[in-house]
């Protein structure tokens, strides 16, 4: 499973003060912490209080990239902080994301097309999320027909059916589980799929707990990748172990520390 | 409409490893060899890339073999002298390389030390110019005697040395890393313990992982060979998917393990429905050996020189470009 470490966010005090400072030491340390935990992708997010998100991006994107090759996964709702950062990227980034809505997928997938970014596309519309898998697989398709106009193919694109706190939805679960199941026929090839894996344990005691059951579980419904922890290293090490049984990854008794190295 | 000719897109390749050393090396030898690098499964040029044709070695042991007599017409002469036995190999056989088998070093035959040993690597890498492997007599507990002083007598040669088991690695690996030789990891047809095996000897010293060739135990036709074979095929698939720790190149004994059963050995007077002996067993080496490069073997020890011969014959054609 491709693991985007979500650390590189401004919600959190050390990164939101970083950014504020322009202090590259906690941004470059989370960068270099993910990285060595076997992160694929680093999420790069301002943060939702940002008062000059388009500069914040370009900041967090230039001094991540001093430390680290990873791919980025530019996470805003301001698509001009998007594209801003997108034009700094050393190499293919991942936009994070554009819901089932017009106009946002004309703005997302021409600058995804543009510059050969993969893209995260919510499974929601104007309406919210939905709690049926079988809206919330027609938004995929939505979303997989719309980039086709711009020429992005689907295994370009990353979809999240949205994951609810299981303490207030917990109807959603099996919900989700399906979807990620049936979005995998919507074409040939397949979209890819994505979850914010923290979001099913907002609220709750046990949060780690609960995030590493949801991955695994999800994993065996066809997840390709998380948002997560990388840091956190029980939860790698049941992705490891997921993918050992799901015949991902061959076994061998070393295969958590395998796992992790892949990027070293 | 063009017809749109589907290929497998692979993530990954097989790492290269270089066996030998020029003089400007260190070494002695008059070429290098260079096996590994695939981008594809076997010969499938039009998927990738095979840079490195598979290489073929003959056996050399350093006392007198215990094998068919069919042997003795081609070596008899030099049985006694492993210096010459090997030079007869690529001179008149056309070995791309050789692999010397210490087998005398056997505490139950002559135990010979490991001194001796290493004069007898020393007189063959004198006597021929293509790389070389050495492999001990079998028993960790002396060979692990040996790795050392061989390793240091040819300082310098990159060697190929083995071998390393998951229960006795360190001594090889320890030899070879001090003296820059390439290491065998052999695990019984067990793919988890072959990716294990390349992951304790990669954290001995990272610099290794460029200096392993997989020994994953390969068996004779109608002994096991479908058992080798799938493990070959899923260590490829599994280095061209990405996982290092299983992409270094892989090595077998087919000559061997094919001359080790009785298809190979019964007489023909024994055995007249079989046909000739020896033309039988050349059959059974080469198509062991035929199996294997299939599945993706990139260095071969081979026992007969007709058999070589044949599979050389063989390696020719497969590598004959078929990309569209």
């Amino acid at each position: 499973m491709i693991i985007i470490g979500e650390r590189i966010n401004g919600m959190f005090k050390d990164i939101g003060g970083a950014i504020k400072d322009r202090d590259p030491a906690p941004v470059q340390e989370w960068a270099r912490k993910q990285e060595y935990n076997g992160a694929h992708y680093l999420d790069i997010n301002v943060g939702p209080s940002s008062a000059e998100p388009v500069e914040a991006m370009k900041w967090l994107v230039e001094v991540t990239q001093e430390v680290s090759d990873l791919p980025l996964c530019l996470d805003s709702t301001k698509y001009d902080a998007i594209e801003a950062g997108l034009k700094l990227c050393k190499q293919p980034a991942m936009i994070n994301s554009v819901p089932a809505e017009m106009p946002k997928m004309e703005r997302v997938f021409a600058m995804a097309a543009e510059h050969g970014a993969e893209v995260i596309c919510l499974a929601m519309n104007e309406e919210g999320i939905p709690k049926d898998a079988d809206i919330r697989v027609g938004l995929a398709a939505e979303l997989v027909a719309t980039a086709d106009a711009f020429g992005i193919t689907p295994d370009m694109l990353y979809i999240d059916p949205l994951v609810l706190p299981c303490n207030v939805a917990q109807d959603h679960g099996p919900e989700v589980m399906r979807t990620l199941r049936e979005i995998k026929v919507i074409s040939d090839p397949a979209p890819k799929t994505t979850v914010g894996l923290s979001n099913i344990s907002q609220g709750t005691k046990n949060r780690e707990l609960i995030n590493r059951t949801f991955a695994v579980m999800a994993m065996a419904n066809g997840l390709d990748s998380a948002i997560a922890d990388a840091c956190d290293d029980e939860l790698m090490a049941a992705v490891a172990s997921a993918r050992i049984i799901l015949d991902m990854d061959i076994y061998c008794d070393s295969y958590v520390d395998v796992f992790k190295q892949r990027n070293r | 409409m063009a017809v749109e000719i589907q290929k497998e897109k692979y993530r990954s390749k097989v790492g290269e490893v270089v066996l030998g050393a020029t003089k400007d090396q260190g070494g002695t030898r008059s070429h290098t060899i260079t096996v590994g690098g695939e981008s594809a499964l076997p010969f499938l040029h039009f998927e990738g890339e095979i840079p490195n044709r598979p290489v073929v070695a003959l056996e050399v042991w350093d006392m007198v073999p215990d094998w068919n007599p069919c042997f003795e017409q081609y070596f008899g002469d030099v049985y006694n002298d492993p210096a010459a036995w090997a030079k007869k190999c690529v001179d008149e056989y056309g070995a791309d390389l050789i692999q010397v088998r210490l087998k005398s070093a056997d505490p139950d035959l002559n135990d010979t030390s490991p001194e001796d040993c290493a004069a007898t690597v020393k007189k063959i890498l004198e006597a021929v110019s293509v790389p070389v492997i050495v492999i001990g007599c079998g028993k960790a507990e002396k060979d692990n005697t040996l790795y050392t002083p061989i390793a240091e007598a040819a300082a310098g040669e990159n060697l190929v040395m083995g071998v390393g088991e998951l229960e006795n690695y360190k001594a090889v690996t320890s030899a070879c890393m001090a003296n820059n030789h390439v290491v065998i990891a052999q695990s019984p047809i067990d793919i988890n313990i072959c990716k294990q095996l390349n992951i304790l000897i990669t954290e001995m010293s990272p610099a290794m992982s460029t200096r392993i060739i997989i020994d994953p135990t390969v068996a004779a036709l109608g002994y096991g060979i479908e058992y080798s074979y799938s493990i070959m095929e899923r260590a490829r698939n599994g280095a061209l998917q990405g996982d290092k720790m299983l992409g270094m190149p892989m090595y077998g004994n087919a000559g061997f393990e094919s001359w080790r059963v009785k298809e190979a050995n019964i007489l023909t007077e024994e055995q007249p429905e079989w046909g000739e002996q020896e033309e039988r067993g050349i059959l059974w080496e080469a198509t062991t050996a035929m199996a294997y490069l299939q599945s993706g073997i990139d260095i071969l020890v081979m026992r007969h020189p007709e058999a070589l011969k044949v599979i050389k014959g063989n390696i020719d054609d497969l590598m004959k470009d078929n990309s569209y």
